[in-house]
């Protein structure tokens, strides 16, 4: 059987750096439409106060390497990995996470496109290829195939569900 | 009867009431409970369409309840494509003696021969008639109290089967927190565990400096188990970092093992079971020989391992993406040295896992962290870095080939040697070491169990390594190679990946020799006409194999769905890079139950395997995994993922089968044949990248 986990007391191990001492302050900025203010360290990257402190978990965390996408939020329109984005970047402006894409009830159509082709298998990539693809159907509402493949190239999905997402898209993209 | 058998399905034998299996609520859902788990492969929607199907309810009423220790029926673990053979027939006929039941007591109600009456979208009335009482009326909120004891008929299949959303996409695709890693319960504490540099390192000290902050950060310590819980993620996760540069390990040995050729436990595989003693030797004098190999390949979920576990008195909960849920409530309960009866594992949605990946080994790290912080739930959630360097590896596997054609161009001997590591690293009960890796890293700890040879009928390595062609007598050889430099377990298709990969490039070189095209040459060797239908299908949807195209086929296990897949590549004659520009598959996986979910399933293990097949490798020097993230270990990208068409052949009038791991072999044979039509290359090891491709050029 083995030991117990011991608790140690931090002062009785280590001693914390500085740098964990941040000082929080108000970091105003505008999520989905709506002024919000947290009291957070410039530092902290905005996926962890979109998700902790704001409760909109749509902003998956996959890697915290800029390498995956799984954390894309738009600020001010453009594609951010909000996995290492310090949120005193956002301050005064317009962050727009997955939750943020639909109008009320209503989808995107770019959620309604994947939606409709059942594009995903588990979805924990479906956050930020929605983000992803709704910039690109903003600057370009008739992607071409490659277009499409191109412009999702920083998205991983580990499932296999690419060509059904790809699909959904190029539907899309024909469409209207 | 759709199954053809009078047998109860296993699971619903072993738990006969009907109320575990499913509830009639009052507010006009259905609640049906399975042991398995879903995984992203859509196990929920298919459930709730045979549910559904049976009790002729609207699918949108049902509710699926996924594996919860002591609240869902004990199906052990999600693995080996075998839910809905399995959950899906004992669902099916609990279903079955539902509709019964319920038919029988309206019949009461309405004073009319239960024969005469039918279920229509939860009403049961006579056909035409003005009288009907709904279900829900009937039994909402009050349980059947009935215990099945024999098979029953099913309603008949849907022909053709229903194309149905998947029931848990909405959610998903407006970024709900549905997932493990976004549970939020009050009082929770984040955690990051801190982890060696390998295996085979420990730790000897941590170094302090500085001053103290006020903070309500804890770090634990056990043996070379190092973990920090806090109130805030951020906080504990940069903490997490500072702490790990002040460990001091010490390394005790390297990362090394047996290579894949040299000792071996070898054993004959006859139609697929391995038996003990002697293995005979080649017998014959071949005419082809060729040797195939794949390298040590990653699950690599999108999503770290996470897990969430409170310590309560004695009685631990734990929430977890394991596909065993069952198996890791004793697993847990045999390191952490209490009852298991004091364990409760439930279930909660991560990101696709593909197999044994860090999801058992992730809880128990939750564990040891909320027993040390008790009373209050505690979420820990893996770095990147130790997703990739500590996950169960799919181990590394060599195939040597060997075969003689006689003067008509057929195949008269067949030799077929597999060697591998463990493809079974899963912690199971009842064993006495631990397969949990923090078991490992403890003060008192439990050592790993020693890997054995499993002789089980279409396991592990030897999966699929009996051909699906008739052919005289072949010889097929397992050999079990201990201990491999890396920790291995099971990834998806498990041997199957790497023996359908050789057996089917063999037979695409056989061809050659022989002269044949290569769907001739296999029709000259098949006998199984739902084998030769897929292989027709594939290549037909293909349009032929003219060009840059090459065709792999097989049966998942030789017992489950059939897949055949055509691959057309494209080979860059500068850069050596291959892409395939076109999948186009073909399966019969028996009665289709969510046609779309199954195409779904076929498509992704294609594209999976291709990622597999082309890129991957884990890296490893002797010290660490050098595999650490995306960057080191690239997979394939929305820019490399080809186009894919899928065509079913739904059997109505056959069983399910399972089909989640079905293309994995066929996708990955159909690439290196299509490289070799494109470039006249034969690539034989994995994965087919420009450097493999230089290689052979050289040969």
């Amino acid at each position: 059987m083995p030991a117990e986990v011991h608790r140690i007391r931090l002062p009785a191990l280590l001693n914390l750096p500085r740098v964990l001492q941040y000082a929080p302050r108000m970091v105003a900025f505008i999520v989905n439409g709506e002024r919000r203010e947290v009291d957070r360290a410039d530092e902290v990257p905005l996926a962890y106060v979109l998700r902790n402190d704001l409760a909109l978990p749509g902003t998956r965390l996959a890697c915290g390497l800029e390498q995956c996408g799984a954390c894309l939020v738009l600020l001010d329109g453009e594609c951010r990995y909000a996995c290492t984005l310090p949120v005193g970047d956002c301050a005064g402006r317009a962050v727009t996470t997955v939750e943020g894409l639909a109008d009320a009830e209503r989808l995107h159509p770019v959620q309604q496109a994947l939606l409709d082709h059942n594009a995903a298998q588990c979805g924990y990539c479906l956050s930020g290829i929605l983000v992803r693809a709704s910039a690109l159907f903003e600057g370009n509402p008739h992607p071409s195939r490659d277009e499409i493949r191109a412009a999702l190239a920083p998205q991983l999905c580990r499932c296999g569900a690419q060509p059904r997402v790809l699909r959904a898209l190029d539907a899309l993209s024909r469409s209207g | 009867m759709a199954a053809g058998s009078d047998e109860l399905p296993a699971a619903l034998a072993r738990h006969a009431e009907l109320d575990l299996w499913l509830q009639v609520n009052a507010d006009e859902t259905l609640t049906v409970r399975t042991g398995k788990v879903e995984i992203g492969q859509g196990l929920t929607t298919a459930l709730a369409l045979i549910a559904a199907h049976e009790l002729d309810v609207p699918v949108s009423a049902v509710r699926v309840e996924t594996a919860h220790t002591g609240r869902t029926p004990n199906e052990f673990i999600t693995a080996g494509s075998m839910s809905i053979e399995d959950s899906g027939s004992a669902l099916r006929q609990a279903c079955a003696h539902a509709r019964r039941l319920l038919l029988a007591a309206a019949a009461d109600h309405l004073g009319e021969p239960a024969g005469r009456l039918e279920i229509a979208d939860g009403w049961i009335s006579v056909p035409g008639g003005n009288d009907a009482v709904s279900i829900w009326v009937l039994r909402g909120g009050r349980p059947f109290s009935y215990r099945i004891e024999t098979r029953i008929e099913e309603r008949p299949p849907a022909v053709p089967p229903p194309r149905q959303q998947r029931i848990d996409l909405p959610a998903k695709i407006r970024g709900a927190g549905v997932f493990l890693q976004d549970l939020r319960p009050p009082e929770l504490l984040h955690a990051r565990v801190i982890r060696p540099p390998s295996y085979h390192h420990r730790l000897v000290s941590i170094e302090a400096a500085g001053q103290p902050p006020e903070s309500d950060l804890a770090v634990h310590v056990d043996g070379s188990f190092v973990a920090v819980t806090g109130e805030d993620e951020y906080a504990v996760n940069r903490f997490a970092l500072r702490l790990q540069a002040r460990c001091r390990w010490q390394q005790q040995a390297q990362l090394a093992g047996e290579p894949l050729g040299a000792h071996s436990e070898a054993f004959a595989v006859v139609d697929g079971t391995p038996v003990e003693g002697p293995v005979a030797p080649l017998g014959f004098a071949p005419t082809l020989t060729a040797s195939y190999s794949r390298p040590h390949i990653m699950h690599a979920s999108l999503a770290p391992s996470a897990a969430m576990a409170r310590w309560d008195e004695g009685a631990l909960r734990v929430w977890t993406h394991s596909q065993g849920p069952e198996l890791l409530k004793r697993t847990l309960a045999q390191v952490l040295g209490v009852e298991h009866r004091d364990v409760e594992v439930v279930h909660a949605p991560g990101a696709g896992a593909y197999g044994h990946n860090g999801a058992d080994d992730v809880a128990l790290d939750a564990a040891l962290c909320a027993r040390a912080r008790p009373g209050r739930p505690v979420l820990v959630k893996w770095t990147r870095e130790q997703e990739h360097q500590w996950e169960p590896y799919g181990p590394a596997m060599r195939v040597d080939m060997a075969a003689r054609l006689d003067a008509g161009g057929r195949i008269a001997d067949w030799s077929h040697e597999v060697w591998s590591y463990t493809h079974l690293g899963r912690p199971l009960p009842g064993e006495a070491g631990s397969n949990l890796l923090a078991a490992w890293l403890l003060e008192t700890p439990i050592a790993a169990n020693v890997a054995k040879p499993r002789l089980g009928r279409e396991v592990g390595i030897h999966r699929n390594a009996w051909p699906l062609y008739r052919l005289p007598a072949p010889r097929v050889v397992k050999r079990f190679v201990a201990p491999g430099p890396l920790r291995t377990s099971s990834l998806r298709s498990l041997g199957a990946h790497m023996n359908v990969f050789a057996i089917e490039c063999f037979m695409d070189e056989l061809a050659q020799l022989a002269g044949v095209d290569p769907v001739s040459f296999r029709r000259r060797h098949l006998s199984d006409p739902r084998a030769l239908a897929v292989l027709e299908a594939a290549v037909a949807l293909a349009g032929g194999l003219a060009g840059n195209r090459g065709v792999g086929l097989a049966r998942y296990k030789n017992q489950q769905a059939y897949a055949a897949v055509v691959a057309q590549v494209a080979v860059d004659e500068h850069s050596a890079t291959v892409r395939v520009s076109d999948l186009w598959i073909a399966a019969d996986a028996g009665r289709v139950v969510d046609p779309d979910g199954l195409i779904n399933q076929l498509e992704g293990g294609a594209v999976q395997s291709l990622s597999w097949t082309l890129k991957e490798a884990v890296r490893f020097s002797p010290d660490a995994v050098e595999s650490r993230d995306w960057d080191t270990y690239p997979v394939l990208r929305f820019d490399e993922v080809p186009e894919v068409a899928t065509r079913l052949i739904d059997r109505p009038e056959s069983r399910s089968l399972g089909a989640g791991e079905a293309t994995q072999g066929p996708a990955a044979a159909a690439v290196a044949n299509a490289i070799a039509a494109a470039t006249g290359l034969r690539v034989r090891d994995m994965p087919l990248d420009a450097d493999a491709l230089r290689r052979a050029a050289a040969r």
